[in-house]
Order: C-alpha cells, then structure tokens, then sequence
C-alpha cells in the first residue's frame, strides 16, 4: 500500500470529502445496500447543509440506482470528469454513482476479472466530480475480494478519513461471515464504527406476533464479544423492503423546481416507514464520534 | 488411479495473495509477460515463455477428474443471501436420500463459505492421500469439498483476488477425490465473478448439466438475477430454472400469509416468463428453515410434513425431470 502522505489522483479528488464511511458484511443480502442508501438519506437529513455521496462499487450486483430511485439514468461527463447523479434534485445534496449507471441495458451482466475492477474503482474514486461532501458512503458487495482490496489499495492515501460500518443479520451463517469481514478490517487497519444487526425480527401485520424470521441478537451478542459498538438492530420492515424496490417516480422530481420546493420525495417516505425513526438512533452513534474527529 | 497434477498439500489460504499486477494483460493474451504491466510480475517468466498461453495446464487433469462425474449442476443468483447455499443443501440432502446415488458438493464460495455450517461439519479437516484431498463425508454417499475445511479459524478473512480463487477451484476440481459420482452440485457466491469464470472455463470441456439460479421475490433481487440469466446465455451454460425462494411467510401465530419480500415486479414467476426460463417452484419463508442451517441439520428430515419440505420435493422432482433422470 501507498503510504499515507503520497498524493495520487484520488487523494486530490477526495480532498474535500470529511469522512468515507465503507459499509461491508461478508455475507450476502444482509443489507449493506439498504444500509448504506438509508445512511446517506439520513445523513443527508441530519443537518439542513450536509452534502452526502453514495459510491457503489458492487459492480456485478449494483442495487444503489435501484434503490434511490434512479434507475435508467445516464452519467454525465464534464471536462472535469464524471458528474455523479442528484438524488435530490435541484438542492443537489446527495449525489450517487455505480456501475449501473454504465450499463445499456438493465439484464447486462458485468463479467469482469480482478484488474478491470480495481481499474473501475479507481476511476470512481478518482474522475468522478465528487466537490465537496461531508460524507461519502461507500456500499460494497459481499465477501473480501478484489473490490474490497482495491478499494483500500486506493484509499491508502486518505486513510485517516475512513471508518466502516459492518452489516450483519442475526443467523450464525451471517454471523461467521461477519466475523470475516471485522478480521478482514482488523488486517486492513481500518477503524470500525460499529455493527448494526438488520432484519432482526418480525412483526406479524396481522396479528402482530413477532416472530424471529431470521433468528435474533447474535449480531448484539457479538458485537459485545468483539468490543464493538452495537449500533441497534433494525426489524424486518416490508415498507421498507417495497419503498426500495420501486422507489420510482423520483425522475421527475430531479426535473422540476415545484417539486424540489416541496422536498425530496423519497426521504419524504423513506420517514414514513417504521424504520427511518430507529436508523436515525443509528446515524447519531455514527455521527457524534465522527464530529469530535473534525 | 487419477494421476494428480502437484499432489501439494492444501494452500494456506491466509499467505500473501500471489497478485497478478493491476494491468496484466491476462496470461491467454498475446501480451502475456511482455506487457508493461508485466515488468515484475513474478509470472512474468512463464507467461512470456508462452506456456500459461492457451488452455490451462490444469484442463486436461479436471477433465479427466470429472469423467467418472454424470451431472454437473451449478446453482447461482446475482442476488446474495438468496438461499443459495441452502437450497445446494437441501438439493443434497435430498439427493442423498437415495442409497444408490453418489453426490458432492464443491463450494465454491471462497470468501463466504457457508456449506461446513450448513451441514454441521464446520470444524473438519480435508485430508490428503496420493489420490488427491478427500472430500469431507456428511454420510456415506454425500461429500463436501469447500475452503472452510482449510481456514485455521472460521473467523479468517480469505482475502484472496482473483487469480488465487481460480487457483483453488482449479484443485478442487483436479485434486480431490471425488470418486464415481451422480450428481456434483456447486454453490457458488452472488455476482458473476472470478470463480463462475473460473467453473464455468474449467468445467467447458467436461460440460455443465445446468445451473439452477435462486431468487428472492423482490426487485432489488430480480435485477441481479436477470444479470446471472444474462451471464449463463453469455458462457453457454443451461438455465435448468428458477426457484423463487422466500415467497410469503405463514405466521405461526394467526396462520395468515404475509409477503415480506414483496414481489413488486411480479417475482420470480414473470421474471421467468419474462426471460423464458422455467420456472421450477417457490419455497415459503421458514423460520425454521435458517434455524437448520444454524444447526447443521436437515430441513427435510426433521420437518417432512412442512409446506417448505413439499415445496423442495416438487422442484427437486422438476430438476430430475429437466435433466433426464
Ligand atoms: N430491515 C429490513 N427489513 C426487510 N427487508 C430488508 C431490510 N433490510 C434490507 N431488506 C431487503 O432485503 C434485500 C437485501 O438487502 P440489500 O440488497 O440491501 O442487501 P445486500 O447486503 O446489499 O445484498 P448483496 O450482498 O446482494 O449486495 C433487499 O430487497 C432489501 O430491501
Ligand atoms: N426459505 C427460507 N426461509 C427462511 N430462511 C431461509 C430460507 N432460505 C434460506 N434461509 C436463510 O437465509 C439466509 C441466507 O441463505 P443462504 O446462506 O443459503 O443464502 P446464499 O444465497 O447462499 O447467501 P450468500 O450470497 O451469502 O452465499 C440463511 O441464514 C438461511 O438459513
Ligand atoms: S507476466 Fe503474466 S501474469 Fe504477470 S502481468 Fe504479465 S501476463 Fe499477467
Ligand atoms: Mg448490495
Ligand atoms: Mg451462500
């Protein structure tokens, strides 16, 4: 790895980003898309000026577009490279870039091999117009491969700004997986803000019995063994669940002032859903160490 | 007996990564060792002698390996944490249940494997004997071969890139000693990655039966999904079907169905459609189905008479179908 002081293309384009916040599980579908889209929304939220980036370097699986609503749009170059994509609309708060957005169609598969990926991180971190941002969250896919590496590999110079968030949900396959990914940023010497256990329960919309779908507290429990910070569990939330699937409708809020005036629709509903109150518990933890940092 | 190409002792899977550089232009290019890129690259000299050039030196040893293998199937989604490795249980499980039939299974999962756990063979060994690495027996007919057989603990990252994932799929498939098999399933990680290249190119001249791609109903996993579709049409490889997995959730409760993962799109059955795949069956959320895994038991045989048991039987019945058997 480079070391720290080296300055090299990323570190330039970063230079005004505060904090980099990796958000990673080792396992799959636990939610670290989910995670990190309700993340930037409420980081977005919590102060009337935060400015907020979303990079998604799930390159074979991109959720990201899908999940702000941004599905089917183009990038933009300027001679200043890449222009990421407004999520927000006119107030240009949050702004977002994946691979998806490259694609032509939305069933082409993305069948790379190591050195074109880390060659596409790359180019994310460094020829995309990111300006200034006071968080940048960054979602990544499930295990500890090329992506993961690469993305450190590139960071090294801007590794005082970077903390992760592990995502796990509470089964003992998730769990072992987690550990893998909480040694993998103990090896990668990279400061971990806490765990969040996802989908730990399940309120029956009926009669509202809560089952535990996917079992419950593991993610707690080994938050305590390892000396991590628990930062909460989230329930299953199916409005949540139905909010990120189809989150359309947002593309003509992007074009309109009208509707910028009246705010951001998917925060709007986002706020509606039984999870939004609980995940803003979560980004306080996140955030009060952070600030104490800058 | 095979002969086995290195009869080597199992990798350390934690030593240093053997990183081809950023740039390499890929062994089987005309570039190989003679890129820039290359200046360096400890195969630098191999590759430009030309002998990394055209197939890999492993082929023929996997070819041969896997002549005494009848079906080959590979189970894939684009989606994680679908129900992928689950279902390769099950798929085995049920598979095993047959006295006369012979079944493995490879994980190929290499970063997360799942497979020791859910078979409750977690802290077991692989050993080597001159004919290869054997695989680890969950009965008589049903073995396992995955990378959590080789951690020192289960709580190890395998940070490993690419072409070192290829390297250990390449031993699976030439070096252990499957012996004379009916069905070898494979579970795979989400994504279309290293390692489905990697099986996909090992496994080109034996020839793949089919893969079996899971799915979750909601879109945010459809869209992986059509990606994977996508993929196998790309490689070549036969889409036997689709199974949506976790569709509805029966409360234990008040017994009504709920949809948790909301098939916003119209879920697995109209992707199917959509795509022209068949769609094979959908398996309810239970419970009870990730408590099994969790405790290394068989979802089938210990709840025969649940609706997700009877789900599993009829699509298993509808892959037997598909292939011939
Ligand atoms: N708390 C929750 N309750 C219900 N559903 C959830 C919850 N969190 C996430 N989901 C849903 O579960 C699915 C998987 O989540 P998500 O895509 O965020 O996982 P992931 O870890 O990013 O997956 P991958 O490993 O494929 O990248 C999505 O459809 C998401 O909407
Ligand atoms: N039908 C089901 N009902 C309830 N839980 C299930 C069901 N199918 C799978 N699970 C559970 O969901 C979790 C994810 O399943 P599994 O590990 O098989 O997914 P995967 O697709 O192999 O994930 P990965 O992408 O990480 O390899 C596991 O805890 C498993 O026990
Ligand atoms: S020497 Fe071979 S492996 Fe190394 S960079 Fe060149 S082609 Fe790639
Ligand atoms: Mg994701
Ligand atoms: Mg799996």
């Amino acid at each position: 790895m480079a070391s720290s002081i080296q300055e090299t293309p990323v570190s330039r384009r970063l230079k005004n980003v505060k904090h980099i916040i990796i958000v990673c599980s080792g396992k799959g579908g636990v939610g670290k898309s989910s995670v990190s889209t309700q993340l930037a929304l409420s980081l977005r939220g919590s102060s009337p000026t935060n400015k907020v980036g979303i990079l998604d370097i799930d390159l074979t699986g991109p959720s990201i577009p899908r999940m702000l609503g941004l599905d089917g749009h183009p990038v933009h170059q300027s001679s200043d490279g890449w222009v990421p994509v407004y999520a927000d609309g006119e107030e240009r708060r949050l702004c977002c870039m994946s691979v998806g957005f490259l694609l032509k169609k939305k069933e082409d598969s993305v069948v790379w091999r190591g050195p074109k990926k880390n060659g596409m991180i790359r180019q994310f971190l460094s020829d995309v117009r990111w300006g200034d941002l006071d968080y940048l969250v960054i979602d990544t896919p499930p295990g500890t491969s090329d992506e993961h590496l690469s993305l450190l590999e590139h960071l090294a110079p801007v590794h005082s700004k970077l903390s992760a968030v592990i995502v796990t949900t509470p089964q003992a396959v998730a769990l072992l997986d987690a550990m893998k990914c909480l040694s993998f940023t103990r090896a990668t010497n990279l400061p971990v803000l806490g765990l969040i256990e996802n989908m730990s329960g399940y309120v029956c919309p009926c009669c509202g019995e809560v089952s535990n779908v996917f079992s419950t507290g593991g993610g707690e429990e080994m938050a305590k063994r390892e000396g991590l910070k628990f930062l909460g569990s989230l329930p299953v939330d199916t409005e949540l669940v139905t909010l990120l699937d189809a989150a359309e409708g947002d593309h003509s809020s992007n074009a309109g002032v009208d509707e910028s005036t009246k705010g951001f629709g998917l925060w709007e509903r986002y706020q509606k859903t039984p999870t939004a109150p609980l995940f803003s518990k979560i980004v306080e933890k996140i955030e009060v160490p952070l600030r104490a940092e800058s | 007996m095979i002969a086995v190409q290195q009869a080597s002792a199992p990798p350390d899977p934690l030593s240093v990564p053997t990183n081809a550089p950023e740039h390499c232009p890929g062994t089987e290019s005309d570039l190989a060792g003679k890129a820039d890129a290359c200046a360096g690259c400890p195969n630098q000299e191999v590759c430009a002698s030309g002998k990394a050039k055209g197939p890999d030196p492993a082929l023929p040893f996997v070819t041969e390996r896997m002549a005494s293998v009848k079906r080959k199937i590979l189970i894939l989604s684009g989606k994680g944490g679908v129900g992928k490795s689950t279902f390769t249980a099950q798929l085995g499980w049920a598979f095993a249940a047959d006295d006369d039939l012979q079944t493995g299974i490879m994980d190929v999962d290499i970063c997360g494997p799942s497979i020791p756990t859910i078979f409750g063979i977690a802290s077991e060994q692989v050993h080597s004997s001159s004919s290869g690495w054997s695989p680890v027996y969950v009965q008589d007919n049903l073995g396992v071969m995955s990378v959590g057989f080789m951690l020192p603990s289960s709580k190890d990252a395998v940070m490993w890139r690419g072409p070192k994932k290829n390297g250990l799929i390449s031993q699976f498939l030439k070096d252990v000693d499957w012996g004379t098999l009916d069905y070898l399933l494979v579970d795979t990680p989400p994504g279309t990655s290293d390692e489905h290249l990697s099986i996909v190119s090992y496994l080109k001249e034996s020839g793949i039966d089919g893969a079996v791609v899971i799915t979750t109903p909601q879109e945010v996993a459809l869209q992986d999904v059509r990606r994977e579709i996508d993929f196998c049409r790309k490689v070549g490889i036969k889409v036997i079907g689709l199974v949506e997995n976790m569709s509805g959730f029966v409360c234990p409760n008040c017994k009504n169905e709920t949809q948790i993962f909301k098939p916003s799109t119209g879920g697995g059955r109209r992707l199917a459609e959509d795509m022209g795949v068949e769609f094979l069956g959908a398996v309810p959320l239970d419970p009870r189905i990730g408590k099994s895994a969790d405790y290394g038991i068989s979802f089938l045989d210990e709840y025969p008479d649940s609706p997700a048991t009877t789900a599993y039987l009829d699509i298993i019945e509808k892959i037997k179908y598909q292939l011939g058997d």
